[in-house]
């Protein structure tokens, strides 16, 4: 028991320190693709319900790709995509050197397309659920289209929206496990790392498990409190 | 016209690992096809369970899909497969070793493990959505328990099923690429490969084709397949 705690401790002997700088990673990695991805997700909402043809049909081929294609080859297609791209570019400017992609910065693009494309399938069900007189109401006080959407819709969207996109959230956790291998040090990377030194495969891959249930968990918690904030001002129906 | 073709296509590769890509897909239809079966007979009892009155069993179901809904499904490939490496005496002494040192099967076995979860939450809903008066009914009759829950409820439940359970196939089919990581050559496997030999980045293209093929093809057969179930349901 003693040797598993140990394996655990902090400092040079134990992987604590290790894993929980892996943890720190991934949580860093899913926190800052939220974001960029929820709004982008918002962005191809809108397009998709546009009048112009052609943004809806960019929108639709957005999401067919993003939804239908491999997470994993997602993070391939930008990881060793982005790297040909930029060395093309660099060669252009007469910059020879090699170029490196940071692996973070593909795993928060790739996840954040990824993430895109499924939220906008909520976005695009919440924009649906709210009445179209809201929008004319606000129209005829004189509100402008932005106002109306910012101060009108939007605080109405979340609140509808919040459920199916706290399952994006879980999703994209979940999924930041990919980067591990594009080599960013996130948490299964950090588990791959102490396995291959300790042969240890069971107890690490456990605790790894344990971890990511303990980040769903909270991320639980935390969405059931927003739900509750996000819809105090609706009226409770009577049981 | 081969011109044309040639100069986006490099066709020297494609002749090289067309063949390998083919299999590829079988590879991963294979496995996600048994996975998802296995699964669904799994989800049943487990989806049951959930719905239990007693207590024990309603927790044991819980905390399994608790932990495969909140786990990577990459973390529980590793878990298994080199989990179960170290079990190696233990597998030896019941016989299971060629079993588990076998990496298909522990991809196999870990998906199943994984889908069965998704789906007996998904069949749960199903049977709750399923009116109690149907049960009252089918007991009025004199069905015995077993007979109206497989003659009455789970086909109902099963319909409202249908189209989440699709959901989860398509979402099986793109996760399946993970097992590419453990050394099988499904379509990703085969990439890698063909990607690592070549240096041609344009193989994750055709993967890319590939996988929207198969996933497009799986929705459009599960369509048309929804449609025939659910016909009795169609106003006339």
């Amino acid at each position: 028991m003693s040797y598993y705690l140990d394996l655990l401790s902090f400092g040079p002997d134990g992987w604590g320190d290790e894993l929980a700088q892996g943890a720190l990673v991934t949580i860093a990695l899913a926190v800052l693709t939220l974001p960029f991805g929820l709004m982008l997700g918002l962005l191809v909402a809108l397009g998709q319900r546009s009048a112009n043809r052609l943004a809806r049909n960019a929108a639709i081929a957005f999401t067919t790709v993003f939804r239908g294609l491999p997470e994993l080859l997602t993070l391939f297609i930008v990881y060793y995509g982005g790297q040909l791209l930029l060395q093309k570019l660099a060669s252009v400017v007469g910059y020879g050197a090699q170029v490196q992609v940071n692996s973070f910065l593909a795993g928060f693009v790739a996840l954040g397309l990824v993430l895109a494309a499924f939220s906008s399938e909520v976005w695009v069900g919440a924009l649906n659920a709210i009445p179209n007189g809201q929008r004319e109401a606000a129209r005829a006080l004189g509100l402008s289209a932005r106002l109306s959407f910012r101060l009108v819709v939007l605080p109405q969207l979340v609140r509808v929206a919040l459920p199916g996109l706290g399952n994006n959230w879980l999703v994209l956790l979940k999924d930041t496990s990919l980067v591990s291998t594009i080599a960013l040090a996130d948490l299964m990377r950090q588990t791959n790392i102490a396995v291959g030194s300790t042969k240890e495969p069971l107890f690490f891959y456990l605790v790894a498990c344990l971890v990511y249930l303990f980040f769903s968990m909270l991320s639980g918690g935390a969405l059931g409190w927003l739900e509750a904030r996000t819809s105090r001002g609706q009226a409770r129906r009577p049981a | 016209m081969s011109d044309i073709l040639g100069s986006l296509i490099n066709l020297d590769l494609m002749a090289r690992y067309g063949p390998r890509f083919l299999d590829g897909v079988l590879v991963t239809l294979q496995l996600v096809g048994i996975s998802f079966i296995l699964g669904g007979l799994l989800a049943v009892p487990v989806a049951l369970a959930r719905l239990s009155k007693n207590s024990v069993p309603r927790a044991l179901a819980y905390s399994y899909v608790y932990f495969f809904r909140g786990t990577p499904l990459l973390a529980q490939v590793f878990l298994v497969y080199y989990g179960a490496g170290q079990l190696r005496d233990a597998f030896e002494a019941v016989g299971l070793w060629t079993l588990f040192r076998d990496a298909w099967f522990c991809a196999l076995l870990t998906f199943t493990l994984n889908t069965a979860a998704y789906q007996a939450e998904i069949l749960r809903g199903g049977i709750r959505a399923v009116p109690g008066g149907q049960r009252e009914a089918a007991f009025a009759l004199g069905l015995p328990r077993w007979l109206t829950f497989g003659k009455v409820v789970l086909p109902q439940a099963l319909v409202t099923a249908l189209r989440p359970l699709g959901n989860e196939l398509i979402l099986m089919i793109k996760a399946s690429a993970i097992v590419s990581l453990i050394t099988i050559y499904d379509v990703m496997g085969v990439t890698r490969l063909a990607f690592s030999r070549s240096f041609d980045f344009q193989v994750y293209l055709w993967a890319a084709a590939l996988y929207l093929i198969l996933v497009e093809g799986v929705r459009r057969l599960w369509a048309v397949a929804e449609r025939r179930l659910t016909r009795h349901l169609k106003p006339a």
